[in-house]
């Protein structure tokens, strides 16, 4: 067998989804058996048969991507439950299994995937989707990168033709839920566990969290990246809009009109209101000029 | 020291890995360290907390990159962003060489996270000669390759673990990272003398030596990192220590993580093994 050949086969077998009980199964996702699958490339021992030293790295695989998913989304695990969160974890990453050198990147199709898998999430799925948002706008807002952004000065000088940029850590979310403070709470929860009593995240609750009576609330919330802290703020619905067109690449004048198209503030008010966005945004450094692959990309 | 040219001529010492929960006692208390190995991926990040904090680390301490992805021995071609991004980081933190595995671990773009064993044959010699040297030219720093623990061996194999690693490094040219407890695992899981290997390396090409814990099985050892290192991983790195001379030295304790002082503490035990061989060349010197 090549190289290539047998990474590709084992590669296949340590990926493969374990059981239950945490054994490799017996036989392969195409139906061959494992033992004749492991006997193929992987030589015995006097203590264990191919499948058994095959069967080390299988549990090894999933143990680890497994850990790395529940660290990244604790109050998504917390919402609907550990037992429920391992088992959309071994769904989703069937079908998004890494595609990245960093662990970091694994929950980076989870929010999108979750939309079309409300089983795992009985009556709290659009809650589920809502904190998997959330969690993953941590990730990227944690360690994305920051640019040279604009002062208040320089973004006085523009006008409605400018396109401007966003910094690359600024998340823009649109959630049903007021699920960021639930979030926020969730995670504080986590830490204090962690620290205090030393838990492995396998040996947290089974059931999913009692959650405060929760209403839906149409809620827009920016995560982003302040001196190293990752913050969650609320944003008004014109203030997202218009962040949300800037960030596609619209003109200042457009995004203006696609931020107060529809809004019920007085026309009157709106210049101030233009004015307080611009000078919170400077004050949070959220405004940069486009990036060259932006402007090419136009 | 030894001081040789897989190390930079480098006199690093003893040093444990940058962990998340000791980051509190290094900035507070600033302990006197050797030097830092940190793993290249939780810094290859654009910005934030990482970088800052691996700023702060770079400004008081040594710190050399230790990668977990590179896959010499990946039959599939690296990713490029991940070169890039590593270089980029090997700018940052000037580390004198850079080391990672003697192993496999993605395929056609997909990764296992895990340091998977390759068969012991005279193809995946020529990939990760391949690979090894061409990371080395673009990142124009001296790399080491590390030897695995490993659960399984290959029907495929056409010779032992160390006269594989022994090949890859003579015809890449590159250092080694000795791991004495990844040898000492593997021996108890294939049944070999450990000492086999660790007579057997090429001396003069062993940059740095990784010392750890282990958990032991019924019927087999895991490579956990979460022990102090037990006597009989201390006897092969003496008689390292005997072959190589003083070679920087570190621990890797990643599970279940100790106080800063008790990882310290166990990293430090080495300086005895490194007394003792000074002991004796002064001795024959007389």
């Amino acid at each position: 067998m090549n190289l290539e050949t047998l990474q590709r086969e084992m590669a296949a077998a340590v990926m493969a989804p374990l059981t239950a009980d945490e054994d490799m199964r017996s036989h392969a996702p195409d139906g061959r058996p494992m033992s004749e699958v492991a006997a193929q490339f992987i030589a015995p021992n006097s203590r264990l048969t191919p499948f058994e030293r095959l069967e080390i790295y299988n549990r090894q695989y999933w143990f680890r991507v497994l850990n790395a998913l529940a660290e990244d989304f604790p109050a998504l695990r917390a919402v609907i439950g550990a037992r429920a969160f391992e088992a959309l974890s071994i769904d989703y990453l069937i079908a998004h299994p890494s595609r990245s050198f960093s662990l970091r990147n694994l929950g980076s199709m989870l929010p999108e995937w979750l939309v079309a898998h409300p089983e795992f999430c009985t009556r709290r799925h659009r809650l589920a989707l809502d904190v998997a948002k959330v969690e993953w706008a941590f990730v990227e807002a944690f360690d994305n990168a920051e640019r040279t952004p604009l002062t208040l000065d320089q973004i006085a000088t523009l006008d409605a033709h400018s396109r401007l940029g966003l910094q690359p850590h600024l998340q823009l979310l649109v959630l049903e839920y007021a699920s960021d403070n639930l979030v926020l709470s969730l995670h504080k929860e986590h830490m204090k566990g962690a620290s205090e009593a030393g838990v492995k995240q396998e040996d947290g609750p089974i059931a999913p969290v009692q959650l405060p009576r929760l209403r839906r609330r149409s809620t827009w919330v920016a995560a982003h990246r302040l001196e190293n802290a990752v913050y969650y703020r609320r944003l008004e619905r014109e203030e997202f809009l218009t962040l949300a067109a800037l960030r596609d690449g619209a003109t200042l004048g457009d995004a203006l009109e696609a931020g107060l198209a529809q809004s019920s503030k007085p026309g009157s008010r709106q210049p101030a209101l233009v004015q307080s966005w611009f000078t919170q945004w400077a004050a949070l450094r959220w405004i940069c000029a486009q990036d060259i692959e932006s402007l090419l990309n136009n | 020291m030894s001081r040789n040219r897989f190390n930079a001529y480098q006199d690093h010492g003893i040093g444990i890995g940058l962990r998340i929960p000791h980051y509190r006692h290094i900035f507070s208390r600033k302990p006197v360290v050797d030097w830092f190995e940190i793993i290249s991926e939780n810094f290859m990040c654009d910005a934030g907390r990482p970088l800052a904090v691996l700023d702060d680390i770079l400004e008081q301490y040594r710190v050399v990159q230790h990668g977990v992805s590179m896959y010499f021995g990946s039959a599939t071609a690296p990713d490029p962003e991940h070169l890039k991004r590593l270089k980029t980081l090997v700018r940052r933190t000037n580390t004198p060489w850079l080391s990672d595995h003697l192993c496999w671990g993605s395929v056609d773009g997909t990764y296992t996270h895990d340091l998977l064993p390759l068969p012991y044959t005279w193809e995946a010699i020529e990939r990760t000669v391949e690979r090894v040297r061409m990371v080395q030219d673009y990142l124009e720093i001296p790399i080491a390759v590390e030897n695995v623990s490993s659960y399984a061996a290959f029907t495929d194999s056409q010779m032992t673990e160390w006269e594989f690693l022994t090949e890859v490094v003579e015809r890449a040219d590159c250092g080694i990272l000795l791991d004495v407890n990844n040898i000492y695992v593997s021996a108890m899981n294939h049944e070999f003398d450990p000492l086999d290997y660790v007579n057997t390396v090429p001396a003069h090409r062993v940059a740095q030596i990784h010392i750890a814990g282990h958990s032991k099985y019924e019927k087999y050892i895991l490579d956990t990192h979460d022990h102090p290192v037990i006597d009989p991983v201390w006897d092969l790195y003496a008689r390292a220590i005997e072959r190589c001379g003083p070679t920087p030295t570190l621990l890797e304790w990643d599970e279940h993580i100790p106080t800063f002082d008790e990882v310290h503490n166990e990293a430090k035990k080495a300086q005895r093994y490194l007394d003792k061989h000074a002991g004796v060349l002064a001795e024959s010197a007389q």
